[in-house]
């Protein structure tokens, strides 16, 4: 019962669930508990079935791409306040990323079926955590857009 | 014919000898310069480019890199990209350069005082902008809050490496650094530079806003701060145009209804975003 309460609370601390009802946050502490990453731990991986997504409130994560025979390329750090992962929302279920822990890290963990189940029951849930994610995927997908560019790569000269 | 162009130094390139050249990335260095009359140089201000002439080959705009308030060297630092700027990152110390100069309009740091100062960089756009945060260093206590936000391509292009340090640890100042990748050895930030101006860190309603870099990088910039409340006519930004004159006659930078070398370099946002549409990315 304490453990609920103390989610309860990290939950309305979360930047990421800022202004949300307390009905609401009571829905949501029932699908989230609290994790540890050790520092340089996989949180997940690439390919791998969607269950979680996390807020972070404490330690540093890296978004990595792997590819045979390369290093691990970095192409996102998150932080506290930040939201890790929206896979779970978009069919089928499945990371499209490594998230590996940098630093030691702490987490609120949120089941995914458990959550999907309650937004489809409570449609004015739903709309919420689409209402937060949303942006979330905007600002992710514009960066992305930025960094494929390569901005800041050497001019080539353009064919005329 | 304004007086500036009728100025027969700001026609013909006055030669400089190199008294030191620094490598500063792969394909980015630094020249510093001193009259080879042994004569007094022109002031700058912050923001400012000079004309320089590789003898022979041809004359190329670059941003003044150095500090205004300092009795020294002319200083620039230079990205090698093609035949004029490669030649220049052979010269060596003794070597000979002309230089034509400082042209356009500055940095507003007077206008600015008072106010947080947010300066956000992309790759060799820290170079134009330093002298700005020479500035503010120099007369910190008239600014409120001054944040620097610096993306690079990858660690190992991270200009001014040492005084970005510096800078962070001597100083009253929030500097953030990010680059768009890395491997695991890097410990800093991965992600675009607008991740840094979304994080806050300044009080947007007394901003002023000083951007250089590649201009997709400063549309979104400037989408990021105005996200965050700062006003459009407090957001400056730097345009690079390709320059023959640099005096306002020959139309070669035109942009607009404006000259990039005598109206700008340095633009307030709203002066000129019409004409910054360029296709979606
Ligand atoms: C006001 C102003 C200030 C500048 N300040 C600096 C500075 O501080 N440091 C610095 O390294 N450069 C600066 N530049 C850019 C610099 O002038 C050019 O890189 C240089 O003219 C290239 O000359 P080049 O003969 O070596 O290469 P070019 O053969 O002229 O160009 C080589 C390649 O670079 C591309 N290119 C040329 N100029 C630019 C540009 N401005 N932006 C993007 N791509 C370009 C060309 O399309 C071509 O693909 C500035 C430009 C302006 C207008
Ligand atoms: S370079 Fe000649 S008008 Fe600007």
């Amino acid at each position: 019962m304490g453990d609920i309460v103390r989610i309860h609370q990290m939950l309305g601390e979360h930047p990421f669930l800022g202004e949300l009802p307390e009905s609401v946050l009571e829905t949501l502490a029932g699908c989230a508990s609290n994790c540890m990453f050790a520092a340089d731990s996989i949180i997940f991986r690439d390919g791998q079935p969607a269950q979680h997504f996390y807020l972070l409130r404490y330690g540093t994560v890296s978004l990595e791409i792997r590819s045979p025979g390369r290093e691990a390329l970095l192409i996102d750090t998150l932080y506290d306040g930040d939201v890790l992962g929206w896979s779970w929302l978009l069919p089928p279920y499945r990371w499209n990323m490594d998230a590996h822990a940098m630093t030691v890290v702490r987490a609120l963990a949120f089941d995914a079926a458990c959550l999907r189940s309650k937004a489809e029951a409570d449609p004015a849930l739903g709309y919420e955590l689409y209402r937060r994610f949303v942006p979330v995927m905007g600002r992710r997908l514009m960066a992305a857009r930025m960094q494929l560019a390569d901005l800041y790569a050497r001019p080539v000269k353009a064919c005329r | 014919m304004s007086t500036a162009a009728a100025d027969p130094g700001l026609w013909l390139p006055r030669p400089y000898r190199v008294s030191r050249c620094k490598r500063e990335l792969s394909d980015t260095f630094t020249l510093e310069l001193l009259p080879a009359d042994g004569e007094a140089m022109p002031a700058f201000r912050p923001g400012q480019f000079n004309m320089l002439y590789a003898f022979g080959l041809g004359e190329v705009p670059i941003s003044i890199s150095g500090d205004p308030d300092a009795i020294g060297p002319l200083v620039h630092t230079i990205r090698a990209v093609g035949p004029v700027t490669e030649a220049m990152r052979a010269l060596q110390p003794a070597d000979e350069i002309g230089v034509r100069g400082p042209f356009g309009s500055h940095w507003p740091v007077a206008d600015a005082e008072g106010m947080d100062l947010v300066i956000v960089a992309g790759g060799v756009g820290l170079a134009p902008l330093r002298p700005a945060i020479y500035h503010a260093l120099r007369h910190r206590r008239r600014y409120g809050r001054v944040c620097v936000f610096y993306g690079a391509r990858t660690p190992d292009d991270i200009l001014f490496k040492t005084e970005l340090k510096r800078w962070r640890g001597e100083f009253d100042m929030l500097v953030e650094v990010t680059v768009d990748r890395a491997t695991r050895d890097w410990a800093g930030k991965v992600g675009v530079v607008t991740r840094l101006v979304e994080g806050g860190g300044y009080d947007p309603l007394h901003t002023v806003a000083l951007m250089c870099g590649p201009e997709v990088m400063m549309r979104y910039t400037s989408r990021a701060l105005e996200a965050r409340g700062v006003a459009r006519e407090r957001m400056y930004l730097s345009l690079e145009r390709n320059m023959k004159c640099a005096v306002g006659l020959c139309g070669h930078c035109q942009f607009g209804p404006h000259f990039v070398c005598k109206d700008g370099p340095v633009f307030r946002l709203d002066a000129i975003e019409s004409l910054l549409a360029v296709d979606e990315l």
